[in-house]
């Protein structure tokens, strides 16, 4: 067994788990306090992708292109907070989704007159370019650190943030009882915009972070939308504990499955049998854990205590 | 003698146009006006499966574009080994093969994933289907040996015995007839004590557990009838476009096929088939005048959500209705 291989690979599942967190947290943030599921989360992590792209271009530099964007795409989370998703909230779950399905064409569209049908693919900064020798025969891609390192930082700040913060403790409060909270003389409707935007930059920094990888592009949002909200089921709709821990789960199953599990099909079926059904399962495997987990724990893995 | 009621009326107005209307546009030699019409009846089928368990059972199914994608591949990969060869005891391009293979995997599909979702609620059911839908479009995506993501073209129609699918018009009357008798189907149940059972869950769902119905098992029941249906509508969409590709069972297709339901109206018998017909025209009409006409489109779906919740069946049978 090759095992610096394992351990890039692992390093690589890490990687996917920490940007499904940035998008799933956010996800599961408004979901916990707000009741309100946005599949529009998606089109927001595009846009923040495009906006750092477009920045990074403009101004050169990547890392003070991202800064600058992300307190934009806040706003624009604001934005659409304000004129669409407050709207919704006193609407049952199908409106929710409905609603947010429109928002979807609508952003989707905008991002399509602005930046053009093309992707922009993001040049990385000299210092970031390069790889790293981390010990003797590993050798990782500087960057690739750099958004493992940034994905511990959020996750860090966001318990601090929810937990140590009288924002999170309003947050906290909002969540298990919002008539409460607005009662005792908080502003519900800003504390919720904040919220709303406090996703929309998680979502959007994800979208900047992957982009040298990739590149800005259209279809972008769509592809992990769905992914996060796996990692959301599986954790427990509106527990940031369970969507951290399920978005590693997912990221590392998802990556080291399409690594190994023709290897390991090898095992028990014919090569060439491995061959052909490994690509199909591997693609599937994250539905097949949670659709596993769901019919142990139909509540996920950490359902969050009741509301009211 | 009880006079019929005005939802009866639309009902049979808009089915009796459904009719006449798409022969009359082959005959007037627009084929293009038929080929439309063939596509929002099809989906009209799906809509109304769907109204089964999204309208009338309350169950947000947010993964039924997948049980159109597996009815379309029951006709495209039993017609592609027929064509190319291989897997000899599937090739075929008998259509009631097809129809029998796209009603069975459905009806299975849905039993596995139904028996899965149904255990849980509220929006962990509507994220579960959409995941199970996205499982079904992987799966298809990764199969190279039927096109991968490129799809699947299928050379051969199925061959149904005193029917010819490649004429067009006898392809529209064989989906109209199916349209008709999946409202028919839909209505029946609902009339009938099982159909109580799952509109009374809807409700309620504790007071009839509480009354010894195993609601579960009703649903589940349900559940499968729809997606069985929707896999029906499927082969149909596979012998008209002859084409199939992972893309029509994407999550943004459920999410069509949801809109459909609630734009027409939800939990009546024609609604489904109306919000088809708004959805399809308004596509074709915005998308003529630009590509950008998803804008508009998703503007006018947030209108919808936001200030017109009864939908259009809602909207016509109270703002007339005397006092």
């Amino acid at each position: 067994m090759d095992y610096t291989l394992l351990f890039v690979q692992t390093l690589n599942g890490l990687q996917l788990g920490l940007l499904l967190f940035l998008v799933a947290s956010g996800l599961t943030l408004v979901f916990g306090i707000l009741n309100f599921v946005n599949l529009a989360h998606g089109s927001i992590y595009m846009i923040g992708a495009f906006i750092g792209a477009s920045l990074t271009l403009w101004l050169g530099n990547f890392l003070i292109a991202v800064v600058i964007a992300l307190p934009i795409i806040g706003l624009v989370g604001y934005a659409i907070e304000k004129f669409v998703a407050r709207r919704l909230y006193e609407k049952d779950h199908l409106d929710h989704v409905l609603g947010t399905f429109g928002l979807i064409l609508v952003l989707d569209t905008l991002a399509h007159l602005i930046w053009g049908p093309e992707g922009i693919s993001v040049p990385l900064p000299g210092w970031l370019d390069g790889q790293v020798e981390l010990f003797a025969g590993v050798v990782v891609p500087t960057y690739r650190l750099l958004i493992i390192t940034a994905g511990l930082s959020v996750a860090g700040g966001l318990v601090w943030l929810v937990n140590y913060t009288r924002l999170g403790m309003l947050i906290r409060a909002g969540a298990s009882n919002r008539t409460m909270v607005s009662a005792l003389g908080i502003d519900i409707q800003l504390l919720f915009a904040l919220v709303f935007a406090l996703g929309a930059m998680l979502a959007g920094l994800a979208g900047m972070l992957i982009t040298p990888i990739t590149e800005a592009s259209i279809g972008m949002g769509g592809q992990i939308i769905i992914t996060a909200f796996v990692v959301i089921i599986i954790g427990g709709i509106g527990s940031m504990k369970g969507a951290f821990i399920a978005a590693i789960l997912v990221g590392m199953i998802d990556t080291l499955g399409r690594a190994y599990l023709a290897d390991i099909f090898a095992l028990v079926m014919s090569p060439s049998a491995a061959e052909t059904s490994a690509p199909s399962v591997s693609s599937m495997l994250i539905y097949i854990l949670m659709a596993a987990i769901l019919a142990v724990r139909p509540q996920g893995l950490f359902p969050p205590k009741a509301r009211p | 003698m009880k006079s019929m009621s005005r939802t009866s009326w639309i009902t049979l107005a808009g089915m009796a146009a459904l009719l006449i209307l798409p022969p009359l546009f082959l005959w007037s030699g627009n084929e293009f006006y038929l080929q439309l019409a063939t596509r929002l009846v099809i989906l009209a089928i799906a809509a109304v499966s769907l109204n089964l368990v999204l309208g009338y059972g309350g169950l947000v199914s947010f993964g039924h574009a997948a049980y159109i994608g597996i009815g379309a591949y029951a006709v495209g990969i039993p017609a592609y080994h027929e064509t190319y060869g291989g897997f000899d005891s599937i090739a075929s391009y008998d259509g009631l093969f097809h129809v029998a293979l796209a009603v069975g995997i459905s009806a299975l599909f849905a039993l596995v994933t139904g028996a899965i979702s149904l255990r849980t609620k509220g929006v962990y059911f509507i994220m579960i289907t959409m995941a199970f839908g996205q499982m079904a479009y992987y799966l298809f995506f990764s199969i190279n040996e039927y096109g991968g993501d490129d799809g699947l073209v299928i050379d051969v129609r199925s061959e149904v015995p005193g029917l010819n699918l490649d004429n067009p018009l006898q392809l529209y009357l064989l989906s109209y007839v199916a349209l008709v008798a999946a409202m028919l189907i839909v209505r029946t149940i609902i009339n009938s004590r099982f159909g109580m059972v799952i509109k009374g869950a809807k409700g309620n769902n504790d007071r009839l557990v509480g009354l010894g119905y195993n609601t579960y098992l009703y649903r589940l029941a349900a559940y499968v009838i729809s997606g069985a249906m929707a896999g029906f509508a499927g082969a149909l969409l596979g012998n008209f476009t002859t084409f199939i590709s992972p893309e029509m069972m994407g999550w943004t297709r459920s999410g069509e096929l949801m809109f459909m339901v609630i734009l027409g109206g939800a939990a009546t018998t024609f609604g489904p088939v109306l919000g088809a017909v708004i959805f399809i025209l308004l596509e074709e009409i915005l998308s003529s005048y630009t590509i950008f006409w998803q804008l508009p489109f998703g503007l006018i779906l947030i209108g919808v959500v936001l200030f017109a919740r009864g939908g259009l069946m809602g909207f016509l049978t109270t703002k007339w209705r005397k006092p």
